[in-house]
């Protein structure tokens, strides 16, 4: 009877601990790491997987969907709801964008936003599949916090040859 | 009141905080993995949703596993406005060839497009007052919130929806 009860009072606890948590990963903030070398000079600047960085992003900006020029956020990809990638907001609904191969202008539609990564040569973001609509991002990327060299805020980076004017 | 009374009191305070907590813990963690409820609303799902209001209830799970098929009604955050979760029918998944009327109130013109990878066509059962993949094409499929499977009309169908549902459950 012993153990039965203290199994029971364990389980419990991974119980109660487990939705806290996954309640606060999915209201508040998680941290997630960055793979790959799209962001370069951003995150993962020496490339390699030992030395990924792990970032911390808030999910209280979902609340309203209001995003500025230069956040970087994290997005489901539109060919594949599995992944997550993260980029950096260029456009947001209403500005124009110029696209790199055509030299079209087009306008970002509403409830969209034209997101590039930062190492523009290595990376697959809106100039191969377009605008993306807000629904599809999870989260803002607001601090480096692993590794401890490199921990501290980003800071929101706008190129003004990017937006086309 | 001496120390061993305060501290009683916090021990008990801290309890029931925590209990609270945890309750709304648990209610999040359904609404967001197992079921959710939405209020259906406008002319855009006609002889399926009334145009007043419907609750319906959706599970997210088939969504999270990609198991929705051809004819389901789904939420989904709508592509114009991130803000709304509008519910339409998924008419073609990813690679299907849609044949779909252009604008079905002046003229019966039909285009032919194919859905690309990781994309959904969603329309409206009212075809005539719709916003819906006609007029903003494929959506991606993270996009999708759950798949509806019982209308709240009034507590019998409601009563009916449980049992069937449960019954699907354990087959």
């Amino acid at each position: 009877m012993g153990t039965q009860n203290f199994l029971w009072n364990v389980a419990k606890k991974y119980f109660t601990f487990g939705i806290i948590g996954l309640t606060i990963s999915d209201r508040y903030a998680s941290i997630l790491p960055v793979r790959g070398s799209s962001m370069s000079p951003t995150f993962n600047p020496h490339g390699g997987s030992l030395t990924d960085d792990y970032v911390l992003v808030e999910k209280l900006c979902l609340e309203k969907y209001k995003f500025s020029l230069g956040d970087v956020v994290v997005f489901r990809s539109p060919s594949d709801y599995k992944e997550k990638h993260i980029k950096r907001i260029t456009a947001l609904p209403g500005d124009w964008i110029r696209t790199p191969h055509s030299n079209d202008i087009l306008t970002i539609p509403e409830g969209h936003c034209w997101v590039v990564g930062d190492n523009s040569a290595s990376s697959l973001d809106s100039r191969s599949f377009g605008p993306i609509p807000l629904g599809l991002v999870q989260g803002r990327a607001t601090h480096i916090v692993w590794p401890p060299q490199r921990m501290g805020k980003l800071d929101r980076k706008i190129e003004l040859e990017g937006l086309g004017f | 009141m001496n120390f061993q009374q305060w501290s009683a009191l916090m021990k008990e305070g801290f309890n029931v905080t925590s209990f609270v907590a945890t309750y709304l813990c648990f209610l999040h963690v359904t609404n967001t993995y197992l079921f959710t409820h939405a209020w259906v609303y406008g002319p855009s799902m006609l002889p399926t949703f009334s145009v007043t209001g419907n609750l319906v209830l959706a599970e997210r799970v088939s969504t999270r596993l990609g198991k929705v098929g051809r004819g389901d009604v789904v939420l989904i955050r709508s592509p114009q406005n991130p803000r709304k979760v509008v519910t339409k029918r998924l008419v073609g998944m990813e690679g299907d060839k849609i044949t779909y009327v252009v604008d079905p109130k002046n003229s019966d013109r039909r285009e032919t497009i194919v859905v690309p990878k990781g994309h959904v066509w969603i329309e409206g059962d009212n075809i005539y007052a719709t916003s819906d993949s006609r007029k903003f094409g494929p959506v991606p499929y993270g996009l999708l919130h759950g798949r509806v499977f019982c209308k709240v009309s009034d507590l019998k169908s409601f009563m009916d929806c449980i049992f069937f549902s449960f019954l699907f459950f354990f087959l």
